[in-house]
């Protein structure tokens, strides 16, 4: 008794913080801006959580990591058993730490966040993830007996890789068809090296390969064989995880100029195409003098400082509400405002204009005020009457969303869409109208997570198991 | 795999490359396209396949160097890979018995051109083919094309060969000689396609051409392949490449395949000064 009361005056420390790169020197870099725990600080934010005897956290995490049990061993600096409790049920730890956004998944639940900051579970994740990674070669679990049954899994993004490797887990044989030249999906074409470098991406999917994961990149479903075919190929199931890949843009005059581009292109031209080494490497990226970007997700923020690090003098991003409705994650909008990035709010293009070589030159904006909240609980942005304004600016990014890509949904009639193209699947069993054909991930609820793409991968490969089992649609 | 199986020399600069890729070649239509990286540095480059050979799982592609990536291209030889090879991409044109078809192809779009023609001569149309060029040492495919055309015409800009002037003086002395025409293809520079769909629009007949617009997935997913079409937006990577040419707004297209000018002379001298080192060092 006397000691419980001990124990509980003990003081708890501080959430710690993580390390970063100075904004005045990442801003003209692309390594990574986090720096990641060191081996005390790590014990020291373990040794924060309790220990909960019905941990609400786990609920908050999509794939059901054993959070206590995995900081419990953090606390023992037991660091490389740490990483493999959670590979249990999450293969790519080292990408959740990263880019999860825990403030509104496990770390919200944390019981600690009613009285105190929660505990830092993303960064300890990604701590222990590194830890083992760098103490040499990453065990391999051990494989069940081959069941005799070929599954084809269609796109390499998180989605993808989780069904794949849990699939190979227990004794399929599995097949990833990737579009692009390098598997990771968003991971690699999208979110940019100073948030998550390549190198663990690429590590990580090495993982999965050695899990007996067979990986055929430069395959578009759909164009270099479709879905019906792999039956006919005798796969006994395919899972489309084919991401929300169709990039959106604003229907207004002057869209087409020179040095107008999606996010998907000024992303996928620095990241995969490493367009930041240019020339050393051979794609181009122009960003101009003043580079601005429409939107205000998560998105735009790793466009505007993309744009910022190869070189442009004035970023901007253009945001039709006020700084409380942005999507974007706060730590990202604080970091690109400590970069030097500058935010004007309340404002909205109607118009591109250009100059006589096509390039654009600058946009027509016009003011917004809030007004009710709409469908999404924030307050819908209504334009001003006669409040248009000249703003000058030589490179535009836009942010504003993506959807479905009907490239491979239009080779197959029988799939259900829904009324915005996305695949109709059963959240829990990833099953979609056609037998046999498993989804998951963007593709079924537009663009969301990457926990929760896995989430997806996760009770698909558990489904597909049973389909194969008992046989039954 | 993506292995160059063999290496032809078409004209200056002008090189057919055939290459290993059994999936490509069974499953390719005419009018459509594959995107190749050459190594772990290289652009994606979108290229027409302008033939196939589905037993041996052979593709050919027609090369001309403009730039970095082609330049690259043509040094390599057979035996040696691609990295990367992706496709059939785009949509198939559509074939089918029109009546009497011209297709024109100036310069390299030649090879772009080739695939469709020959397709519409199997479909019972019949052909006329008329190839143009600056001069005559950049005229490829002549045999081959001859082979499978009711009738055959060059052009060239400087007479050297077929005859002098542009492949749209050709064109109207046709459209004037009072030969009834079912459909027009071209394709080549964009300029080019432009000048052809002004004329065949004022005889009102139906014409597509075949757009060169920059790329880099060839899926749908990056958009700056964009071009405007009846007004409209289309992504030419999976919308096209073939559109109705009278719908097109070729001065975008122009303007657009202008927009990295200068790093794509950037890249090409670097390269050729790389060349250049290396042979000193030899
Ligand atoms: C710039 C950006 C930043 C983001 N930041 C974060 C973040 O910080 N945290 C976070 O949790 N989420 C973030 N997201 C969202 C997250 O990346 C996605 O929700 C997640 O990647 C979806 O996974 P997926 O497996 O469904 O699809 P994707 O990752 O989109 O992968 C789909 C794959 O399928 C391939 N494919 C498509 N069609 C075909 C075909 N026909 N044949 C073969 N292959 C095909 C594609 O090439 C792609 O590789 C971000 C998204 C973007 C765009
Ligand atoms: C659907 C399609 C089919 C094509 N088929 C053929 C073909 O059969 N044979 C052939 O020789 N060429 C073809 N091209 C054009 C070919 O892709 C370009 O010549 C090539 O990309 C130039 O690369 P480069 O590095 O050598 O030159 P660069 O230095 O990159 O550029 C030189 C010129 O090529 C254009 N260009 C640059 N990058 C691209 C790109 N990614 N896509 C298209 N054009 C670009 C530029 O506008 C410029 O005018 C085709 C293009 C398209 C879109
Ligand atoms: S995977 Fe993401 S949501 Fe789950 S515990 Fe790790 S950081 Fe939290
Ligand atoms: S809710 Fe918080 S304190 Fe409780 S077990 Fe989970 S991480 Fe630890
Ligand atoms: S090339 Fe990217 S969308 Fe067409």
């Amino acid at each position: 008794m006397v000691e419980k009361k001990k124990k509980k005056k003990k003081k708890r420390p501080p959430r710690q913080e993580m390390p970063r790169q100075d904004p005045k020197e990442r801003r003209m870099n692309f390594n990574e801006v986090a720096l990641g725990f060191s081996e005390e600080t790590a014990v020291i934010e373990a040794s924060r959580c309790i220990g909960c005897p019905k941990p609400e956290c786990i609920d908050g995490c999509p794939v059901f990591v054993d959070i206590p049990e995995f900081i419990k061993l953090v606390q023992e600096k037991k660091f490389v058993e740490a990483s493999k409790k959670i590979k249990e049920t999450n293969i790519l730890p080292a990408i959740c730490g990263r880019v999860c956004p825990q403030e509104t998944q496990c770390e919200i639940v944390c019981v600690l966040s009613k009285i105190d900051k929660p505990v830092a579970i993303g960064r300890l994740e990604r701590f222990v993830a590194d830890y083992e990674a760098a103490a040499g070669e990453v065990e391999i679990p051990p494989k069940s007996e081959p069941k005799g049954k070929k599954v084809a899994v269609v796109g390499s993004g998180p989605a993808g890789l989780t069904v794949a490797g849990e699939l190979a887990k227990m004794g399929y044989e599995v097949i990833i068809f990737e579009a692009l030249h390098k598997p990771g999906g968003v991971l690699v074409y999208g979110i940019p090296e100073f948030r998550l470098p390549k190198a663990i991406v690429a590590r990580e999917v090495d993982f999965v390969e050695k899990l007996g994961v067979e990986l055929k990149t430069n395959f578009v479903v759909g164009r270099t064989v479709t879905v019906e075919e792999f039956f006919d190929q005798g796969y006994g199931a395919v899972f489309l995880g084919l991401g929300a890949g169709l990039p959106w843009f604003l229907n207004l005059p002057g869209i087409n100029l020179v040095g107008i581009y999606s996010a998907n292109e000024f992303l996928t031209r620095s990241n995969l195409m490493k367009a930041y080494l240019f020339p050393e490497y051979d794609t181009p990226l122009r960003v101009g003098k003043k580079a601005v970007v429409i939107g205000g997700g998560n998105v735009a923020m790793d466009s505007v400082r993309t744009a910022l690090r190869l070189g442009a003098k004035e970023t901007h991003i253009i945001y039709r509400r006020s700084r409380k409705e942005m999507p974007a994650r706060e730590e990202e909008i604080e970091n690109a405002e400590a970069e030097g990035v500058i935010f004007d709010f309340l404002v909205n293009p109607v118009e591109f204009l250009g100059d006589k070589e096509g390039r654009v030159c600058g946009m027509k904006l016009i003011r917004m005020e809030l007004g009710e909240p709409d469908e999404s609980g924030r307050r819908r942005p209504v334009p001003i009457e006669g409040s248009e304004f000249v703003y000058n600016c030589d490179t535009v990014v836009i942010a504003i969303g993506q959807g479905p890509n009907p490239l491979a949904l239009s080779t197959m009639k029988d799939l259900k869409l829904n009324k915005w193209g996305y695949i109709v699947a059963d959240i829990e069993t990833c099953k979609t109208s056609m037998k046999g054909v498993f989804a998951g991930g963007d593709i079924v609820t537009g663009e969301a997570t990457v926990i929760e793409a896995m989430g997806f991968g996760w009770r698909a490969s558990i489904a597909i198991d049973k389909y194969f089992t008992t046989g039954e649609w | 795999m993506n292995q160059i199986i063999d290496k032809k020399r078409l004209a200056e600069g002008i090189n057919l490359f055939e290459i290993e890729a059994p999936l490509i070649a069974r499953k390719r239509k005419p009018g459509q396209f594959v995107i190749i990286r050459i190594d772990e540095n290289g652009e994606r480059i979108p290229l027409t396949i302008a033939d196939v050979n589905k037993e041996k799982g052979i593709i050919t592609i027609v090369v001309q160097v403009v730039g970095k990536t082609t330049e690259h291209l043509g040094t390599l030889s057979p035996g040696d890979s691609l990295l990367d090879v992706v496709g059939p991409l785009g949509q198939p044109t559509h074939i089918e018995k029109f009546g009497t078809v011209v297709a024109i192809g100036g310069g390299v779009g030649h090879a772009v051109c080739f695939p469709i023609a020959k397709g519409m001569k199997d479909a019972g149309n019949y052909l006329i083919t008329i190839v143009g060029a600056r001069t005559k040492g950049l005229i490829i495919l002549e045999e081959e094309t001859k082979k499978f055309s009711d009738e055959f015409y060059i052009t060239t800009d400087d007479g050297s060969y077929g005859k002098k002037g542009l492949v749209t003086d050709q064109l109207k002395e046709l459209l004037e000689g009072g030969k009834k025409i079912d459909l027009v293809l071209a394709a080549g520079p964009a300029i080019m396609m432009k000048f052809v769909s002004l004329m065949t629009k004022e005889y009102g007949i139906k014409t597509i051409v075949s757009l060169n617009s920059i790329m880099v997935d060839g899926t749908g997913m990056c958009g700056v392949c964009r071009v405007e079409v009846g007004g409209k937006t289309k992504f030419a990577c999976v919308d096209g490449p073939e559109f109705d040419g009278h719908e097109v707004n070729y001065d975008l297209l122009m303007k657009r395949l202008a927009t990295y000018k200068e790093e794509e002379k950037l890249a090409y001298d670097r390269y050729m000064q790389k060349i250049k080192d290396k042979g000193k060092e030899m």
